[in-house]
Order: C-alpha cells, then structure tokens, then sequence
C-alpha cells in the first residue's frame, strides 16, 4: 500500500456535550478522490477545520506527508501544500480574478512581503497565476472584477487559487454547492483530472458526484466513521443504508 | 488617466500654486495655513494605510502623532538648553537638526505602533477600537503627569529646526519641506497599495480566510501595516510640533484621533487623496466658519453626517466614482 499523503489518527472533538469527532481515523493516498459524506450535522465541517487548520482536536493527531501538522495553523498548513477550497466562496471580492489568483501564487512564493515592486509587474508570479487560471477556463476574466463572476465562475477562481500552491493535496468544503446541473457536470469533469496533480478529500452533498468522482468514501454520522470502502461497498453497506441513505433506498 | 488620478493632479497643483499666490501677494499666514493642511493631510496618509488598506479602524493614532510630536520637543529643548538627554552609560545630547529629529520621530512611533500593534490586532471589530483608544489615552495621561517636559502646559521651542540649506522659519521654504515629504509618502504609500504586500493586506480586509488558506498569517500583514501607518503619522506629528514650535498632550488626545479620521473620512477612505483633500477641506471650515462662530464643529458634524450617508466613498468617491480594484 503506498504511504497516505494525509492523515487523521483518532481525531477526538467534543464542544460541550455534544462530540462532533469521534476517534476518526481516514487517509488520504496519492491519486485518489476520497468523498466524505454524511448527513447535516455529522461533524464534516468540524473534521475539515481540524484537517486544514483553525481548529485543534482535543486528541488524535492529523498527519500531512509524514509530519505532524497538528499543532500548526491554517497558513503554516497552507504553506506546507494543503490547499482549501471553502464551501461559501472566500475571494476578496473588490478585486480582479487574476489578483486573487495572484495571492495564492505570492503564498506559494513566500514573497507576500515585498514592499514597493507592483504586483501584477512580476512576471514569475503573474505567470502561476495565470497559468492557474489557464488550467480552470477563467483566463478570458483575469480582469474582471470578482464580485461580477457568477456563482459557477467563483468555484472555479476557488479552484484556480488552490491550484496556484502547487498544493500536495485538496481539501475541498462542497465545491458544487448551488452551482446548476451543467455547472456540476463541469466541475466533476474538471475535478476527474485534478486528482493526478493532487489528491482530493472531498466532501460533498451532490451524490451523483461522489459516486461519479470518488475511488473510495467514507461515511460520517453523528461525529463517528461508521464505513469507508469503495461506491460499490458503500452501495451495499447495510448500515449507511440504515443511518444516511434511508431503509428504503 | 482615470478621472481619479486628474483629480489627484488638481490637487497636487493646488498645493503647489496656492502658496505660491500666497507669497507672491504676501500673505504668509495663508502658508502656514496651507503647512498646517499638509501636515494634518500627511498623518491622514498615515490612518489611511491601516484603516483603508488594512480596515483597521485605530482610534488611537494621536499616539503616534504624539509621539512623534514629543520627539521633536524632548530633542530641541534639551538642544536649546546645551543640556544632554543621557550622559551615562553613554552621552545623548539634543538637537535642531529636522532629519535627525524625523528619524528619531519615526523609529519612536513605529516602534510604539509594533507594540501596541502587536496587542491590539489580538482582537478586531470594536474592541480594537477600544484597545486603540484606551492606548491612545494611556499615552495621554502619562504626558499630562510627565513634569520634565512640561506636563499639562506642554513644550515651547523657541526656533525652529534646522535643515541644511534652508532657513525653516520662513513660511514657504518650511511648506516646500512639508510639501516634499508629503509627496514623497503619497508616492511610496501609491507603490505600497500595488505591491504584493498592498494586495495581500487589501485581501485580508476582504477575507481574512482567504489569505490564510494561501499560506499568508493576517496578523503579519496587519501588524505590518499599522506599524508603517504610525510612523508616517509620527511624522506628520514632528513636522506640526515644529510649525507650532509647541508640542503639548492635546496632540495625544482622542479627539485628535477623531479628527485625523475625520480627514479620511471626509476625503475618501482608501483612496490615496483622500485625507489630502479631508484635511485641506477640514483647514477650509475651520477658518471660515471658526472666524463666525466658536461653534464651528457643528456645521463639520452635519458635513460628516452628510458624508457617510449620500457619499461612502467620500469626495474623492463622489467626484470620481468607485475605485478601481487598485489599478
């Protein structure tokens, strides 16, 4: 089996009462789109925070290639090649489409902190950028302002910014959230060839997707792993029949 | 060039030609009217990077411009007395020379913006407006019980300083100094907002998450960034202790706070002629409507008022629409 490019190791999350992580424990391998499904509220957005940074569990530790990402924050994790996309697009909206590709290009650089060169004169960083942008059909709307994109088009800048970390792996928080049938059938084909340039931990509503996308899923109810295998498993499981796909589906 | 950049030239030549007029006629009171503008527009500059770029809204800058102010009057009345600041373990004598003055008056505010940066930006929204005023205060009393310099009275110089070259005591060759450097910061300030650095600040504002997720800590930037605005605005505050020849605790007061983001606000937040064109605005009223009526600051609130609720983008905004995404 090759070595998981990410890793939870009994991720344990409780806030008050209520545990939102129970011992979870799923990989990530090269290569492969793992969907994370559950119903609302079965902790998936908790599990992501403490994945991608901005929350600590309370124990467990999450591994990312081999180290111990576990008491780092979002941008150290970032910078280490985790890239996050975010189920509410996060842009600056004031600004142009090929500026925000051109943040995630100076993240990636390291070079957020020159002072006086002009940042769309740097050619090494306009060229990931729009090279990004290139990669996810967005190049005709480099000069656009954000806040014009449709719906659609903002996933796709969402993307487009991940891409420019040169990311190891995705965490992606429901990409095809509110876009259309079209919109859905695009990304996932998009989203078919993102897994050879990294890994995707995908977690997503859109069942057609996840069966469409994922090499293996994992359920989550009520804060607890109850299956990981392939669709077909996942399919026939009586238990994720029980808990998540309804008795009678 | 855009409507905005015109706009911005019709400023800069105001402020060239309107002094000139006013020498050329001799009215040197009009300088000085017009160095005052400067000054006031400079430590808007200062404000404007934390609170238009970086949306730290710091009602604590008078610190800064204290600070600044301060550093100019310690310095020159120890140089008037012959009479050292430090003689052990090593000797710090006074001095009358302006760069030197600037220096120490920069290196003093940003290193007091780091630090209270550094507590301050823990929290956002109100409460750093509060932890800014609360600063801004503490700073405040200190000065009013701090009897070596003056306390309550403040501190009298009785030249101004030197700059090589030139003699500073007369009106239009202090302004072309005040002018010079005010141009010199609103080129740097017009580079910084371009910059990576200005791109990354400016997106933090918008979505601190964003930036984070692409492996850049909003703290830094912000840090960062209000550190540069209090050494403009330290600045900006020994350039004004100089032309009053007089610092006092009024500068640190809160109300100066206010009043150097009234000028922002005014003029245009963001917008690089924004506290430019605030301050010269603000000058204007107070010496009409100061000359009718002790009371002049009503007619001031209602311009405010006015402003925030028809013209968000202040002035500069209504004169020459929405700005650009830093273009």
């Amino acid at each position: 089996m090759t070595e998981p490019i990410l890793q939870t190791i009994g991720i344990t999350k409780s806030f008050g009462a209520l545990q939102a992580s129970q011992d979870i424990s799923i990989d990530l391998r090269p290569g492969e789109i793992h969907a994370l499904i559950g119903p609302n509220g079965a902790g998936k957005s908790t599990l992501i925070k403490q994945i991608a940074g901005g929350l600590r569990p309370d124990a467990g530790k999450v591994l990312f290639r081999g180290e111990d990402v576990t008491p780092l924050g979002t941008a150290e994790r970032a910078r280490r090649g985790l890239a996050r996309t975010f189920q509410i697009s996060a842009l600056a909206m004031e600004d142009t489409v090929l500026q925000n590709a051109l943040l995630g290009a100076m993240g990636a650089g390291g070079t957020a902190f020159r002072f006086l060169r002009p940042a769309l004169a740097q050619r090494d960083l306009r060229a990931v950028a729009e090279n990004a942008l290139e990669l996810v059909g967005l190049s005709a709307h480099a000069a656009t302002p954000t806040f014009e994109l449709s719906h659609g088009q903002r996933r796709q800048l969402e993307v487009a910014v991940a891409l420019t970390l040169a990311p190891k792996a995705f965490v992606m928080d429901e990409p095809m959230a509110g876009l259309g049938f079209e919109g859905s059938k695009n990304l996932t084909g998009f989203l078919d060839g993102l897994r050879h340039t990294a890994p995707i931990l995908l977690v997503e509503h859109d069942m057609d997707a996840v069966f469409a996308l994922a090499d293996r899923v994992s359920v989550l109810v009520y804060g607890r792993i109850i299956a990981t295998g392939t669709v077909e498993e996942i399919r026939n499981d009586p238990d994720v029949r029980v808990a998540y796909l309804g008795e009678d589906a | 060039m855009s409507r905005e950049q015109i706009l911005n030239a019709a400023v800069m030549l105001a402020l060239v030609a309107f002094p000139l007029w006013a020498w050329a006629t001799d009215e040197p009171f009009l300088i000085t009217l017009t160095t005052k503008a400067a000054i006031l527009a400079l430590a808007g500059v200062g404000l404007n990077i934390a609170l238009g770029l970086g949306g730290l809204v710091s009602l604590g800058h008078a610190a800064f411009f204290g600070i600044g102010g301060y550093a100019m009057g310690v310095l020159a009345s120890h140089a008037q007395l012959y009479d050292p600041i430090l003689e052990t373990p090593f000797l710090i004598e006074g001095t009358k020379s302006m760069p030197i003055i600037w220096l120490v008056a920069i290196t003093a505010s940003g290193l007091a913006a780091l630090a209270i940066g550094a507590l301050s930006l823990r929290t956002s929204g109100v409460y750093f407006i509060m932890i800014t005023l609360a600063f801004g205060q503490m700073l405040y009393f200190f000065a009013i019980s701090w009897p070596a310099y003056g306390g309550e009275d403040g501190l009298s110089i009785y030249v101004r300083n030197d700059f090589p070259g030139l003699n500073t005591l007369d009106p239009i060759q202090f302004y072309v100094i005040v002018l010079a450097l005010l141009a010199a910061v609103l080129f740097l300030t017009s580079r910084l907002a371009k910059s990576s650095f200005g791109l990354a600040l400016n997106a933090a504002r918008q979505s601190p998450m964003r930036v984070e997720t692409v492996g850049i800590s909003p703290y830094r930037l912000r840090l960062i960034a209000f550190t540069i605005s209090g050494m403009i605005t330290g600045l900006a505050g020994a350039l004004f202790a100089d032309l009053n020849r007089f610092v006092s605790p009024t500068m640190l007061s809160w109300q100066t706070s206010g009043e150097i983001m009234v000028f922002v606000i005014i003029g245009g937040v963001a917008r690089l002629f924004g506290p430019v064109v605030g301050a010269m605005l603000f000058i204007l009223l107070e010496h009409l409507l100061g000359g009718l009526s002790d009371y002049w600051h009503v007619y001031l609130g209602v311009l405010l008022l006015l402003i925030v609720l028809f013209a968000r983008g202040g002035v500069i905004g209504s004169l020459a629409g929405r700005g650009k995404a830093h273009d």
